[in-house]
C-alpha cells in the first residue's frame, strides 16, 4: 500500500494496513473453506460468493475501527451467513411459503453450529467443480474461482480465454451446479479414482497454464504454477492416501524446482540437460522425492506417479552425473502402454536416443511418424532434428527444425531452435 | 431433487430385437428395473412410449394451427421412454440412470424437473 501522500494520521493507517492485511490473509487462506462450508447445503455458489464478497467488504470497513476479531474466519462466516440469510428472505417474501418463526429456528441452530471449528469442505467443493457433468474446459477455472476466490479476468487472462466468455462459462458453470444438483461430496471408494482424476487433471492444467510463462514475466501465469501447487497440498493433505494426488504433487514440485534453470542470465532457453544444476531448487527436490516415495507405498501406479519418477530420474543428475536414462525409457514405456499418448511416445524416443544410440531413439520417432496427432507437435520435430544432426544428415535436420521453429509459439524457445539450427552448417 | 430419465434408443433396431426374442423377452429387464426403483421408494412415474410413426407434433404460429404428421426432430435415436424420480441429487439419479436397461443400447439423458423450491 501507498503512504506517501496520505492524509491520514500515521496511527489510522496502521490499523487500515494491519486489517488490509488481516482481510488479505484471512481471504487467501479461509475464502475456499468459508464458500465450501457456505454453498454446500444450497449448492448455490453465485448467492456464496456474494455473500461472502460482501462480508469481505464490511471486514475492511469493520476491522480498522473495531480490530481484527480474534477469529477472523468465524467472523467472516456469521457476517456471510447473515447476508445469505438476508438474500434468501427477501427471496422468500415474495413467494409466500416458510414461515419467518421456522427461520429464526433455523438461523439459531446454525449460530449454536458456528461456535465449533468450521468443517473444511474444500474437498468436496473441487469434486462438484470437476464433476463429469461439467464441461471439462471449465472445471479448473471454476476451482480457481471457487477454492481461491480468483476472479474471471484474471483467470481469463491466465488461460488466454476472453474475459466476458470465462465470466459467462462460470457463470453456466455454477447454475449448473445449482439446477443440476450436483452433489457437494467427496465420491465413494469405486468412485473415488476415476472421479479424482478430474480433480486432478484441473489442477495439472491450472499448473501447465502457469508453467507455459518461463521467463515469470507475467505475474498473473506465474501466479497460476504457484495455487496449482498449494491446492495439489491442498489435496494431498485431505486425501493421504491417494497415490496419484500424491503423485501430482511430486510431478509439480519437481518442475517447480527447475522453473529457476530453464532460462539463463539473459533469458535464453536452456534445454533440461543443459541445466546449471546449481540453480535447481534442491529443497523442492527433496520434498518431491519425499512425496513421491509416500505414493509408492500406496502400491497403485498411475499416470502423475510415473511422470513425477521421470521428473526424479532427471534430477538423479546431481548424484549420477547424468539423467537414469534407462529407468526414463522403462518409465514412458509404461505411460505409453497407459496413456497411449503421442507426447509421450516422442519423449520416448529422446530416452532411447540418450540410453542406447541415436540411431534407434530415431528409429522410435520414425514408428510413430503415420500417427496425424505428431504432424502439428513441435517437440516432435525439435527431437527428430537434433537426432538427425547427431547421426550428421544435416539437411533432413535443418528440415526438422524449420518446421519445429515455425510450429513453437514461445519466442525464448524458437530462438533456441534458431541457434541449433544455425550451428548446423557452422563448421 | 426430481429428474426425468429420458430414454433415447435407436426403435427401428428395437423392433428388430423385438421380434427375435419376444416382447416379453425384451421388456423383462424395464420390469426389474421399475421393481427396484419402487423398492428403493424413489419412482414418481414412467412409462413406455409408442414409436415416433405414431407422433403428431402441433405448433402455432401467427394464430394458426398447424399439424405435422411425425415427431419434432429427426433423430439418430427417439425418445422411447421416461422414468420421473425423486433422488438427493445428480450422482443418485446417474447411478440410477446407469442401471436402466435402456443406458446399455441407448442414452439416458438426465435431466432435472424446474423446481420453485431452490434457493
Amino acid at each position: 500500500m501507498e503512504h506517501a501522500g496520505r492524509l491520514s494520521p500515521d496511527s489510522i493507517t496502521g490499523a487500515e494496513d494491519e486489517a488490509r492485511a488481516a482481510a488479505e490473509t484471512a481471504a487467501r487462506r479461509s475464502y475456499g473453506k468459508l464458500l465450501a462450508y457456505l454453498a454446500a447445503q444450497t449448492r448455490d455458489v453465485a448467492a456464496a460468493e456474494d455473500a461472502l464478497a460482501e462480508a469481505f467488504a464490511r471486514a475492511l470497513a469493520d476491522w480498522p475501527k473495531s480490530g481484527v476479531p480474534r477469529q477472523p474466519e468465524a467472523w467472516l462466516l456469521t457476517a456471510a451467513r447473515r447476508k445469505a440469510i438476508d438474500a434468501r428472505r427477501r427471496r422468500k417474501s415474495a413467494a409466500a411459503g416458510e414461515t419467518h418463526l421456522a427461520m429464526i429456528v433455523a438461523e439459531l441452530a446454525e449460530a449454536a453450529e458456528e461456535r465449533r471449528e468450521i468443517p473444511d469442505r474444500r474437498l468436496a467443493l473441487m469434486f462438484a467443480c470437476a464433476h463429469p457433468a461439467i464441461d471439462a474446459a471449465v472445471r479448473a477455472p471454476l476451482i480457481l474461482q471457487c477454492v481461491l476466490g480468483l476472479d474471471a479476468a484474471a483467470i481469463a487472462s491466465a488461460f488466454l480465454v476472453a474475459p466476458a466468455t470465462m465470466a459467462q462459462r462460470l457463470v453456466r458453470a455454477k447454475t449448473k451446479i445449482r439446477e443440476a444438483g450436483i452433489p457437494f461430496r467427496v465420491p465413494e471408494r469405486e468412485a473415488l479414482a476415476e472421479r479424482l482424476d478430474a480433480v486432478l487433471d484441473a489442477i495439472y492444467a491450472t499448473f501447465a497454464e502457469g508453467w507455459a510463462d518461463p521467463a515469470g514475466a507475467d505475474p498473473k501465469r506465474r501466479d497460476l504454477a504457484g495455487e496449482a501447487i498449494w491446492l495439489g497440498r491442498l489435496v494431498a493433505e485431505l486425501l493421504p492416501d491417494a497415490p496419484e494426488a500424491l503423485g501430482l504433487l511430486a510431478l509439480m514440485l519437481h518442475a517447480e524446482a527447475r522453473r529457476g534453470a530453464r532460462r539463463d542470465e539473459a533469458g535464453r532457453y536452456v534445454p533440461l540437460g543443459e541445466q546449471d544444476i546449481g540453480r535447481w531448487n534442491k529443497a523442492l527436490i527433496a520434498e518431491a522425492d519425499a512425496v513421491l516415495a509416500r505414493a509408492q507405498v500406496l502400491r497403485s501406479i498411475g499416470r502423475f506417479q510415473l511422470e513425477a519418477a521421470v521428473q526424479s530420474a532427471h534430477a538423479a543428475r546431481r548424484h549420477l552425473g547424468r539423467s537414469d536414462w534407462p529407468a526414463i525409457v522403462t518409465l514412458y514405456e509404461a505411460l505409453l502402454q497407459m496413456t497411449g499418448s503421442p507426447v509421450v511416445a516422442v519423449n520416448r524416443a529422446a530416452a532411447i536416443a540418450e540410453a542406447q544410440s541415436p540411431a534407434a531413439g530415431l528409429a522410435a520417432l520414425d514408428a510413430i511418424a503415420a500417427d496425424p496427432r505428431i504432424a502439428e507437435y513441435q517437440p516432435y520435430w525439435a527431437a527428430r532434428a537434433a537426432l538427425l544432426a547427431r547421426l550428421g544428415d544435416r539437411e533432413r535436420a535443418d528440415q526438422a527444425y524449420a518446421l519445429a521453429i515455425g510450429l513453437e509459439t514461445d519466442p525464448a524457445l524458437r530462438d533456441f531452435l534458431e541457434r541449433r539450427r544455425a550451428a548446423l552448417s557452422a563448421p | 431433487m426430481k429428474y426425468m430419465l429420458l430414454i433415447y434408443v435407436d426403435e427401428v433396431k428395437g423392433a428388430q430385437v423385438a421380434k427375435e426374442v419376444g416382447v416379453a423377452q425384451m421388456s423383462a429387464p424395464y420390469m426389474a428395473y421399475t421393481e427396484a426403483l419402487k423398492k428403493a421408494g424413489v419412482i414418481l412415474g414412467g412409462d413406455r412410449l409408442q414409436p415416433t410413426s405414431t407422433a403428431t407434433s402441433v405448433k402455432v404460429a401467427d394464430g394458426k394451427t398447424k399439424v405435422l404428421n411425425g415427431p419434432y426432430a429427426e433423430t439418430k435415436e427417439q425418445l422411447a421412454g421416461y422414468y420421473m424420480i425423486d433422488v438427493p441429487d445428480l450422482d443418485a439419479a446417474l447411478s440410477w440412470a446407469a442401471r436402466c436397461p435402456g443406458a446399455a443400447h441407448g442414452t439416458i439423458e438426465v435431466r432435472p424437473l424446474w423446481s420453485m423450491q431452490a434457493g
